[in-house]
């Protein structure tokens, strides 16, 4: 039997790419994690307001503080990405625009947890 | 047929403002800024793993007025986005969509920010044998 669809037809018939929820779902995901760890960042800066150098770094070194500030710097990051990418589809309606847009802000995201983590590991090791 | 120029989303111009509806703009944009805010703390972050003389300088910008305000809106953009996020997980699952709940849920969240955040720095204040 011929098939008489167009190529645009035929992609129409094979349904959903099955990830449509999954934006959704990460971002409230990572929104879950980021309540207790946004409670940990809050009162690690209220209980270290003022002091010095030496005593961050003794603070950070600490083993669970460096794991924590880790896993806060890579949720935020991805929750962070998940809804900038919200906010440039609802108002950069130009194609070309809202790619670009979307590259910088990845390429951003990928440099801040890179530089902050990179930063905490240095400590935590001792640089 | 001649084209209608209708209002496009998100209507911020044509609907009357309600306490909801506040909740909902001020959530987006208290992710934005804090997206600024992010930048800071990875500047901090770095200074901290440069040395004790660039940290101290950072530490001196971060306490000078303009650090200090720019750290009060980021504290009270995080407290408001916490807040604003915890109400749409609870709206995520059904909730809270009746008028009443919706509206007075809302108005808690800004209740919740304004309070934590004067909290906090009075904390922060103490800590710091200022207040």
């Amino acid at each position: 039997m011929t098939d008489m669809k167009t190529p645009l037809a035929k992609v129409h018939g094979l349904g959903s790419a099955k990830d449509g929820t999954h934006h959704w779902w990460v971002q409230r995901l990572t929104a879950l994690a980021n309540i207790p760890l946004v409670i940990f960042m809050v009162v690690s800066f209220v209980g270290n307001a003022g002091k010095g150098h030496a005593e961050w770094v003794a603070w950070l070194k600490q083993p669970l503080v460096s794991v924590l500030v880790i896993l806060f710097v890579a949720n935020f990051v991805y929750h962070m990405r998940l809804g900038l990418q919200v906010v440039v589809e609802d108002y950069v309606h130009d194609k070309g625009t809202k790619v670009a847009t979307m590259v910088l802000i990845t390429f951003a995201c990928v440099l801040i947890a890179a530089l902050s983590i990179f930063s905490v590991l240095r400590i935590a090791f001792g640089g | 047929m001649a084209q209608v120029k209708r209002p496009l989303s998100p209507h911020l111009q044509v609907y009357r403002w309600g306490w909801h509806m506040a909740a909902s703009i001020i959530n987006r944009a208290t992710g934005v800024a804090l997206a600024f805010g992010s930048v800071l703390l990875t500047w901090w972050l770095v200074a901290m793993a440069t040395g004790h003389d660039y940290f101290d300088q950072v530490q001196g910008y971060a306490g000078s007025i303009i650090g200090r305000l720019v750290l009060f809106g980021i504290t009270f953009a995080l407290m408001q986005h916490l807040a604003g996020g915890i109400r749409h997980l609870f709206m995520d699952a059904g909730k809270l969509y009746e008028l009443k709940a919706n509206t007075s849920s809302a108005r808690l969240t800004f209740v919740f920010s304004i309070v934590m955040t004067i909290v906090i720095w009075v904390a922060a204040y103490k800590v710091m044998g200022v207040m």
